[in-house]
């Protein structure tokens, strides 16, 4: 990889050519260290056999990838049928993370461009303003959620006293608690690279565009949105991911009813089943999902590229 | 560059040599969140001259997860539940504590002295026992709470308004207590009614947390909350106007212990808190603090008065029995944990 960075760059003088490998290698240890290493454990880990109450036993087995696709019945000694259960979770996590994806787009999208299109001395303080909220823990911020959420509290309160609804809406403990908590949790992570991309975007091709007639929704589908379309794709990837995995907003708001992936795999380390390499075996199966969708993503980017330097 | 290696290679003796001499007066503790007063650990601290230091669990799974994946060697004690005292010491987790290694050990409750999760003693001492049932709200029903049915099959007026411990061992339990039926059953009717009992059951669940088990009742979100003693009683201080139940089908009955870990750093320092533990003032401090019972002898004397009286710590005559969770071997117990996957998904 390295020496192909190094041929690529041939063009251009390299200033530090002789010594790339060594000043490289600090970056190439960390990734090793950090991102490699955890991973490859977790692999092993999965085709391990698992140790009562945690832990594994160092034999090879299938045993974590069988209890996630075939269903034994109760007992385990029935015959294979499809195990609807994780499928089910993952579907879960999946559309509620899509949904928390697509509110956060739909608030973020404006709230970036009304940033982005301040006067430059602005531009910094409401930044600033947006991300003061995420100085506070993201525990805390779930539970005071849960508190302006619940029942009795200040929303339901705020909608009852100007006679928009009879009696409380229960939102603490739906799925929509969690899409909302998700949404709030991640908003930043879209709201910024679409300030960065619509920052870098220059108007005058949407004047340009309006000199030719183009109404201004024309404009924004075919002028502004294309041009600052990496941003988007960042900032929903930025959402999508971490959502996926969350298990402190489906816990507190969704009140723990139904498994989201984050917390089965915490289960299976924190909790009574204590069953290792099932949990290494479902964040497999979870990196690889999201794998998929960051190279499908990543080509869909490269063709459009293509087509647009054509 | 040679100066310079060496230089360093002093700095790093120095550095450990400081460590060794701070390790001796000091001592780490994984306990319980909010488990212990903090004025106790700052006595313990003026008397030993020792540093404590904690970190804190939430269940006694999550400690036991922890202290598998490299916590043995970290910490000198921890305080799991009267199961997991068991569990931990047949993995052998565990240090024995000699004959005459706690000089205060005479002061453990004779009712507590052998108990069979930790025969004579060996590893740990008794540190709060209590109760896990359930409390009502008075405001949202009237009717008899003193039947598990209130958590299983519960009247109109508290379906979808109940909170359930987000713990595989107390639900499964309860409802073992609720169908008459063992903990362990390897009945596979038994087990097929329970899995769809739960079902049922969970269709009238608004929540299933522990961690704010008594704010959910104090605030109102939940009007039934399966919960421990003492969590109740602070629970009705805190304005709820609630009612925990000791259902005639019977409770939960547990104790938490602190035990001594094996390879613990700082052995002699763990002893020291243990025998400091087992002085009835300090003891009935956390009693106090945290208003479940101790299992020393000799603390009525230190005792808030009030505690006695509290309507959770005395169950009424047709009570049931309390009973402790029991531990399943191996087999039975991944039906069991195949039930609770099926509740959640």
């Amino acid at each position: 990889m390295a020496a192909g960075a190094a041929s690529g760059g041939s063009a251009t003088t390299d200033t530090y050519k002789e010594a790339r490998t060594w000043l490289l290698l600090p970056a190439w240890v960390t990734l090793a260290i950090l991102v490699l290493a955890p991973v490859i454990m977790m692999l092993i880990y999965s085709f391990l056999t698992k140790e009562f109450r945690g832990g594994v036993i160092w034999e090879f087995s299938l045993a974590a990838y069988d209890q996630f696709f075939f269903d034994r019945g109760l007992f385990g000694d029935e015959p294979p049928k499809i195990e609807w259960t994780y499928i089910t979770i993952f579907w879960r996590s999946i559309w509620q993370a899509g949904a928390a994806t697509l509110l956060s787009l739909v608030i973020g999208f404006p709230t970036a461009y009304f940033i982005a299109t301040r006067s430059e001395n602005m531009r910094p303080v409401w930044v600033f303003l947006i991300t003061i909220p995420y100085w506070v823990n993201l525990l805390i911020r779930t539970v005071s959620m849960k508190f302006l959420l619940r029942d009795q509290g200040p929303l339901n309160d705020f909608l009852m006293s100007i006679g928009l609804i009879d009696s409380p809406l229960h939102i603490v403990n739906t799925n929509f608690a969690v899409q909302l908590g998700l949404f709030y949790s991640y908003l930043p992570f879209m709201v910024l690279p679409i300030y960065a991309a619509v920052e870098r975007y220059n108007f005058a091709l949407s004047e340009a565009a309006a000199d030719l007639y183009a109404s201004k929704w024309t404009t924004l589908r075919r002028v502004l949105l294309p041009a600052i379309k990496p941003g988007v794709f960042a900032g929903c990837i930025l959402v999508f991911v971490p959502s996926m995995g969350s298990f402190l907003a489906p816990d507190l708001l969704g009140g723990a009813k139904n498994f989201m992936i984050g917390s089965l795999i915490e289960e299976q380390f924190k909790g009574n089943a204590g069953n290792w390499p099932f949990g290494a075996a479902a964040s497999m199966i979870l990196l690889t999902m999201v794998l998929i969708i960051l190279m499908f993503s990543a080509r869909q980017q490269a063709k459009a590229d293509k087509a647009g330097a054509e | 560059m040679k100066h310079l290696m060496k230089s360093g290679v002093a700095a790093l003796a120095l550095a450990i040599g400081a460590n060794a001499a701070a390790a001796e007066g000091e001592l780490v503790l994984y306990h319980w969140f909010e488990y212990i007063p903090q004025e106790l650990l700052d006595k313990f601290t003026e008397e030993t001259g020792i540093t404590v230091t904690m970190d804190t669990y939430d269940s006694n799974e999550s400690m036991l997860a922890s202290l598998k994946a490299g916590g043995i060697g970290t910490y000198d004690v921890s305080v799991p539940g009267d199961y997991m005292v068991a569990i931990m010491a047949g993995e052998g987790m565990l240090d024995t504590i000699a004959d005459g290694e706690l000089k205060n050990k005479g002061n453990i409750a004779p009712e507590w002295a052998d108990p069979n999760f930790d025969p004579g003693r060996q590893s740990s001492i008794p540190y709060q026992w209590g109760s896990t049932s359930f409390a009502v709200s008075r405001d949202a029903y009237e009717g008899d709470i003193q039947t598990t049915d209130i958590l299983f099959n519960p009247p109109a007026e508290l379906q979808g308004r109940i909170n359930m411990l987000d713990s595989q061992g107390e639900v499964m339990a309860m409802a073992a207590l609720h169908m008459g039926i063992p903990q362990c059953s390897t009945d596979r009717e038994q087990l097929k009614a329970l899995n769809a009992m739960l079902q049922e059951a969970k269709q009238h669940w608004a929540s299933f947390n522990s961690d704010t088990a008594k704010e959910v009742l104090v605030s109102g979100d939940a009007a039934v909350g399966q919960i421990y003693d003492g969590f109740a009683a602070k629970a009705r201080e805190e304005g709820a106007n609630v009612e925990y139940a000791y259902p005639t089908q019977g409770y939960i009955a547990w104790m938490d212990n602190v035990v001594l870990l094996k390879d613990a750093p700082n052995r002699d320092n763990a002893l020291k808190f243990m025998d400091f533990l087992l002085e009835p003032e300090n003891i009935a401090a956390v009693t106090n603090f945290a208003q479940y019972n101790a299992g020393v002898s000799g603390v009525g004397d230190f005792l808030d008065p009030a505690l006695a009286e509290q309507p959770e710590k005395n169950p009424h005559a047709n009570a049931g029995p309390g009973v402790f969770i029991e531990v399943c071997d191996e087999e039975t117990q991944a039906v069991y944990d195949q039930i609770w996957t099926n509740l959640k998904k």
